[in-house]
């Protein structure tokens, strides 16, 4: 047997494909032979570790030397120096390293590092093998609750745990369930909204690429759960590589065992299978996305029924997030006690953001919920670039709110966010700096609601584009002061009518970029 | 022919109609769905041409005009904005000189806009057919247009 001394991980995901990470890769196999290191060094695949916009990222192990931008021209000198050699090639190294832990202040104030939740196992493991998956301990959450717990313990734990639905909405996973096991069906179906669309946001994604069998398993035990004989797996069509990934895992389950008839010898059998979208952002919405599941256009449904009682070809349907699901298989093995430890008292566990824009080092990380902006941006994201000071934040996507300087401190949490009228959303944290026009940044939003307003229901198709007119106007300083009122009053009208939470939600941005940045807004408007 | 090949692949369900219409879409040289490809479609799943084409419509994915063999889609969701997509924009349009959804003469690219991709770490990005490209310059867009070209 071959004792290899030194692994090489090398990051695969659409960010570091799209950098060349094949070549190098290639590079590095080919060098590796060359210079006779074959049988000592192997070199391994992995999902994203978490930084982004650094190109082609390396990992070696086991000094867990980081190296980042690197070309297949470096390969040569890289493998020589440190593989052969043993001297890690400084000019290459990453300074920056990603944190794989998520950092708390305890309440003495001291920051505290502990071990992920939901991306644990990103940019450790190979995703496109089940053997490493099973390794770090995946599947047992499944296997533990095929052989000790009924449905109702399972609904219990979740329940007790405190989840959140982490779509956006915030909705108590556990209470869903609760309804999905008490409604009455021959046939219930578990669909993983996995149509991630909110502007800013690409956390589902990296879980997908990463490690997409954790989301096997938390269909699995969300099936179990409700009863379910079905599950899908609604992915937008961009996602090339999560739809292979995923499509991946699948066939490796099912050579396990662990998808099909009688799952590990038990009397429970569940399947699922991969549904590609073709864009459209209100998709996203559950009912939408059945719709486009059962091959219509992606209109809204009326509420009620509720998915939960008539979903899919009208029978009971369980829709949730990707990272809602990332978390259940932890929440088992581990238990719904040691769950609660992390987070705050209303909004447990941790949380998955996107920190971008005018930040240091744009990325994603995962935090404890209840961490503050502040910290998220200065800790996580290196600050702002350039030495430019802080001016604003657009959190939660497209369908969030601006948060200006004075909400720095603000906790993060679904609870805390909704007292000061905005929303945690999907996690995605757009940093502005002191140079931003902020009147120009709710243009880009209002643009984007009126393109991706379906045109089901009147009030968001024609009051997207009036505020699209009135936007254009005002940041091309054509506008009255009353045209800001109207700004107003079309998303409170747009809120209180609209048909769907697409519509409904413009009322967040705008409202909020006027409460925070409104002289920005008035001196471009005369009286 | 191609075309019923891909059909069969199928079971003739109704869920079944985003991957068939992907799938057309993808084997047609020009990217997108022509009167045969929703005839052809609509016969197999056993429902009107009219509600085909109302689903081709709906999804920004699907083109019922012929594109060039490269497809720009560039991002102007609010992070991209923020980086500077639109002076990438008015670049690509000047560069290219065509207008948002029309192909260059030489019919290599088709320029569209796109809702958020999801890699806004390396924004202002794009997508070329199946491939993203981050951390977009005009440079970075007149090396990219150029390699396209040289293989087109």
């Amino acid at each position: 047997m071959n004792i290899v001394r030194n692994h090489v991980l090398i990051s695969i995901d659409a960010g570091t494909l799209m950098s060349g990470a094949r070549a190098v890769e290639d590079a590095l196999v080919k060098e590796i032979v060359k210079q006779g290191l074959d049988k000592e060094v192997s070199v391994l695949e992995t999902g994203s570790i978490g930084i982004t916009g650094r190109g082609v990222i390396l990992v070696v192990y086991p000094e867990g030397i980081y190296y980042a931008d690197v070309t297949p021209d470096d390969v040569p000198e890289l493998v020589e120096e440190h593989l052969l050699k043993g001297r890690p090639l400084t000019r290459l190294i990453l300074t920056e390293t990603p944190k794989r832990t998520i950092i708390t202040k305890e309440k003495t104030g001291l920051l505290k590092e502990q071990p992920r939740i939901v991306l644990k196992n990103c940019g450790f493991i190979d995703p496109e093998n089940i053997d490493e998956y099973i390794a770090a301990g995946g599947y047992e959450g499944i296997a533990k609750v095929l052989q000790t717990m009924t449905s109702e313990d399972v609904v219990a734990e979740i329940k007790s745990s405190g989840l959140l639905g982490r779509g956006g909405a915030g909705f108590p996973t556990g209470m869903k369930w609760d309804f999905a096991i008490k409604t009455p069906g021959d046939e219930k179906f578990v669909i993983c909204n996995a149509d991630e669309g909110e502007p800013g946001t690409f956390k589902d994604r990296l879980i997908l690429e990463g490690d997409p069998h954790k989301l096997i398993e938390g269909m699995l035990i969300a099936g179990y759960a409700i009863h379910g004989t079905r599950g899908f797996v609604y992915i937008r069509g961009e996602y090339s590589l999560s739809i292979e990934r995923i499509e991946k895992a699948i066939l490796d389950a099912r050579a396990y065992g662990l998808l099909g008839k009688n799952i590990l010898e038990s009397n429970f059998s569940f399947d699922i299978v991969v549904m590609k979208g073709a864009g459209a952002y209100v998709c996203g919405e559950e009912t939408a996305l059945i719709e486009s599941l059962e091959g219509k256009r992606g209109h809204p449904r009326n509420k009620p029924p509720f998915p939960i009682n008539a979903g899919l070809w009208g029978k009971p349907t369980l829709v949730n997030n990707v990272e809602t699901l990332a978390n259940i298989s932890e929440i088992i093995r581990n238990g719904a006690e040691w769950y609660k430890g992390y987070g705050t008292e209303k909004c447990s566990g941790t949380k998955v953001f996107t920190i971008l824009g005018h930040v240091a080092t744009p990325g994603l990380v995962e935090t404890e919920m209840g961490t503050t902006l502040k910290d998220i941006i200065f800790e996580y994201g290196g600050g702002i670039k350039n030495g430019k000071t802080f001016k604003g934040a657009l959190v939660g996507g497209a369908a969030g709110a601006f948060l200006g300087p004075d909400m720095l401190n603000v906790k993060m949490d679904f609870v805390n966010l909704k007292e000061y009228s905005a929303a945690l959303g999907s996690g995605a944290i757009l940093v502005m700096n002191e140079d931003t026009d902020m009147v120009d940044m709710l243009k880009s939003v209002l643009h984007f609601f009126k393109h991706e307003s379906c045109g089901h229901c009147v009030p968001c198709r024609l009051g997207t584009a009036r505020l699209v007119e009135l936007i254009d106007d005002i940041a091309a300083s054509k506008a009255k002061k009353e045209d800001i009122d109207q700004l107003l009053e079309i998303t409170r009208v747009m809120k209180d009518s609209s048909f769907c939470p697409l519509g409904q939600s413009v009322t967040l941005p705008v409202s909020s970029a006027l409460k925070y940045f409104k002289n920005e807004f008035m001196s471009r408007v005369t009286s | 022919m191609y075309r019923d090949a891909i059909l069969k692949k199928f079971d003739p369900r109704l869920d079944n109609i985003l991957f068939i219409l992907h799938e057309l879409q993808d084997n047609n040289p020009q990217h997108y769905l022509a009167n045969a490809d929703i005839e052809k479609c609509a016969d197999y799943l056993n429902i009107p041409y009219s509600y085909v084409h109302g689903v081709v419509t709906f999804y920004s994915m699907f083109s019922l005009k012929p594109r060039g063999r490269y497809i720009i889609r560039l991002c102007d969701s609010p992070p991209c904005h923020l980086m500077g997509s639109e002076s990438l924009l008015d670049y690509l349009k000047k560069k290219l000189k065509v207008d948002v959804g029309k192909t260059t003469a030489d019919g290599v690219f088709t320029l569209e806009i796109t809702s958020c991709l999801g890699i806004c770490g390396v924004a202002p990005a794009l997508m070329m057919n199946e491939e993203m490209i981050g951390n977009l310059t005009p440079e970075r867009v007149d090396t990219v247009l150029e390699e396209r070209r040289q293989t087109s």
